[in-house]
């Protein structure tokens, strides 16, 4: 069953690359989504499955497809592997997967490259199902891999606008960078292990082999992976640009999925950063620096589908102070309902931008509140889930994880994530009340929204009030359902309940107070920051981090590029060659001058050659006549 | 007499021959040179036959002489066939074997 749950989506993405091949000009919409939609929808069905099973209590499911690599005594299979970690990871992707492909269905309806995008979609959905399912870290390997294939392929999807293609390969490359940490780490592992065998349960019970030093290597190395693929500092600067694909895209992989990729991986491997919880508490720390800094970024965006990008880069922050904290089933909990939140935020605002026509910029929309009405009803719940605003999801997961900030001691980590919740509050409730309260400033005949885009909406609503009651800590009356399901080998948290319920309270006044700022600010009128001071400036030109980058790594390169193109390439190696090319060349026209046709001197060397045969017999064979 | 002196003879006879191919231009005393190679192989022949008191050497020797008139007979006629194409006797310009143009 894992492994149909795995293999149909690539199927029907290959099925569909295939019919859309035999001609691209003919619209054949209504196949391709019954293709694209219903294979998604099978997976799901089959997920929901093994999550039923799994709840069940049933154990651990290993599959085996086939054989991939032998070495000797050693084998690498492709098998499949769902423990439940995995389980949860994948009913949430393909749960929330399907909603968006349906969504697209309504979104795409009018592109021409419809047949293109649902086979990179469904490209996508295997092979991220292919990571969370992968038995050993080499299938993860390759679906980490493709995930970031498949990435590309979307975000260049729009492929008319070489800006677009930039932004592609700026994902591309990034993740690459991302992706040779990553590699390194398994390989590192790989030959530590000593052929003890490479699936997951193997690495963990022969873990011991390793050195405190090495550990900590494949520990920092696995955890770069994860920063590329998971879009954190340094490696984050892909993600806002990314946006240049289409919103579903957007939605899917850029928000709900693809980009917790690292998280998961972080959990994956929760038995090596056990054993060094110094590089968790790096890990932590780049978390929350990085969770502030995309939240002071988001507060001076424009664009919607920016700032809801770096929304996503700061709340994949706070999924890193968790899981490099120690308290995993929190970050896989915010995975979960983070994924619920932002992708309904994403179509939602998608929605928004094709009832606009294609307009972005949050400024240039206003009073939107009555024309979109469930649109807007479903983003203001989803606002309010992500500002940690109780009783909706994010509340739950969000406090859990500043909750085990807290219990850390240490209380930097602490105060950036509270503080990045009360920016949360604030650059989300100021991109809700620009767009939707805030005075129109041209009247335009809105685009009509098919029902396929809009009902998703509701449904996620519905998982961003309610899906964070699975998680419920005790200190509220719950259990932790999501938590003792998982059952990874978490930090007990020692705080008494009444610090919890202050940490809590502090955060929701925060968000509130963000709330009521952004109230003030831009709900009657919305405008731009001010730019010039300069301090602002900085902060809407995203720090100049692009350009910093641009400085510091891109134009070194270059000139050594250039360098190397136009000097040592040339001069030296060429220079080499061609002077050997030089004495081949002289040899030669001196050894043409004795072909000179003449055939006088053709006798004279045929005498040259048999006096000399004739005086090596006589003197030196001793032939005596 | 010493059959070693008809040795140098034909010795000095075949260097001379040797010389002429090699330094000389003229087609015809190239050609000519060549026969004096031959004949002091001739030379030689006759020579041993008579030092061995065997008649093989000298029949060797008359085929020889036949094949000379033979040979002389083509060489002449390659030799008239090259004037008429090029009008000269010159051995360097017929230069076709060089790859050097």
């Amino acid at each position: 069953m894992l492994s149909l749950i795995v293999t149909i989506p690539f199927f029907s993405s290959l099925l569909i690359g295939l019919i859309y091949l035999s001609n691209t000009e003919t619209k054949r919409n209504t196949l391709y989504t019954i293709f694209g939609v219903g294979s998604i929808f099978l997976t799901t069905l089959l997920s929901l499955f093994t999550l039923a099973e799994s709840l069940g209590g049933a154990p651990t499911l290993h599959e085996t497809l086939f054989n991939w690599i032998t070495l000797g005594e050693f084998k690498i299979n492709l098998a499949f592997m769902a423990d439940h970690l995995s389980v949860v990871m994948i009913s949430f992707i393909t749960f929330i997967g399907l909603l968006i492909h349906i969504y697209a269905a309504g979104y795409m309806k009018d592109e021409e490259g419809y047949g293109k995008f649902f086979a990179y979609f469904n490209l996508f959905m295997g092979s991220m199902l292919l990571l969370v399912l992968a038995d050993n870290p080499i299938i993860m390997f390759v679906g980490w891999e493709l995930v970031g294939l498949s990435s590309y392929l979307l975000i260049g999807f729009y492929h008319q606008n070489s800006d677009n293609i930039k932004a592609a390969n700026k994902a591309f490359l990034l993740n690459r960078v991302g992706d040779f940490g990553f590699i390194m780490a398994l390989a590192i592992l790989f030959v530590s292990l000593e052929w003890t065998g490479f699936t997951y349960d193997a690495i963990a019970a022969n873990i011991d082999i390793l050195d405190h030093q090495t550990l900590t290597l494949v520990g920092i190395l696995l955890f770069v992976g994860a920063m590329g693929k998971s879009a954190q500092i340094p490696l984050y600067v892909w993600l806002p640009d990314a946006m240049a694909g289409p919103t579903p895209v957007s939605a899917l992989i850029h928000a709900a999925t693809m980009v917790t990729a690292g998280v998961y991986m972080v959990a994956r491997f929760s038995f090596i950063y056990e054993l060094i919880p110094n590089v968790g508490l790096f890990i932590a720390y780049v978390g929350a620096v990085s969770a502030l800094f995309a939240a002071i970024i988001a507060s001076f965006q424009s664009d919607i589908k920016k700032i809801l990008a770096y929304s996503t880069m700061s709340q994949l922050g706070y999924m890193f102070i968790a899981v490099g904290l120690g308290a995993y089933s929190s970050g896989i909990f915010h995975v979960f309902t983070h994924a619920f939140f932002k992708a309904l935020l994403f179509m939602g605002a998608g929605a928004v931008i094709i009832a606009m026509h294609h307009e972005q910029d949050i400024f240039k929309m206003g009073g939107l509140k009555k024309h979109l009405k469930l649109v807007f009803i479903t983003m203001f719940i989803a606002t309010l889930a992500i500002s940690g605003l109780p009783p909706f999801a994010g509340f739950f997961s969000k406090d859990a994880i500043i909750v085990a900030a807290f219990n850390s001691e240490h209380y930097a980590l602490w105060a950036m994530a509270t503080l990045t919740a009360g920016l949360t509050a604030f650059y989300m409730f100021r991109m809700l009340f620009s767009v939707f309260y805030a005075k129109a400033k041209e009247q335009k005949e809105l685009h009509s929204l098919t029902r396929s885009m809009t009902y998703p909406l509701v449904v996620l609503a519905f998982g961003a009030t309610f899906s964070g009651f699975l998680g419920v800590s005790e200190v509220y009356g719950g259990s932790d359902i999501f938590g003792t399901f998982l059952s990874l080998g978490d930090l007990k948290i020692t705080l008494p309940h009444s610090t919890e319920y202050m940490i809590a309270a502090f955060n929701v006044s925060l968000a509130t107070i963000g709330m009521i700022i952004a109230y003030k600010m831009f709900a009657q009128e919305a405008k731009e920051a001010n730019t010039k001071n300069i301090l602002i400036k900085i902060a809407v030109e995203k720090f100049y981090i692009d350009e910093i980058y641009e400085f510091l790594i891109l134009k070194p390169l270059l000139l050594l590029s250039r360098f190397i193109a136009n000097v040592i390439d040339p001069k030296l190696f060429d220079g080499f060659i061609n002077t050997l090319v030089w004495i081949y060349l002289s040899l030669a026209k001196l050894f043409l001058k004795l072909q000179n046709g003449n055939v006088r001197s053709y006798a004279f060397y045929i005498i040259t050659g048999v006096s000399a045969m004739s005086l090596f017999l006589i003197f030196k064979l001793g032939v005596v006549l | 007499m010493s059959p070693d002196l008809f040795f140098l003879l034909a010795s000095i006879l075949f260097s001379m021959g040797l010389v002429g191919i090699i330094s000389r231009k003229n087609l015809f005393v190239i050609y000519m040179s060549i026969e004096l190679m031959l004949s002091s192989i001739n030379l030689i022949l006759a020579t041993l036959s008579r030092v061995l008191g065997d008649g093989g050497p000298s029949v060797i020797a008359l085929l020889l002489v036949g094949v000379i008139a033979a040979e002389a007979a083509l060489f002449l006629a390659i030799i008239v066939h090259l004037y008429r194409e090029s009008k000269t006797l010159d051995a360097d310009r017929y230069n076709d074997l060089s790859e050097v143009s």
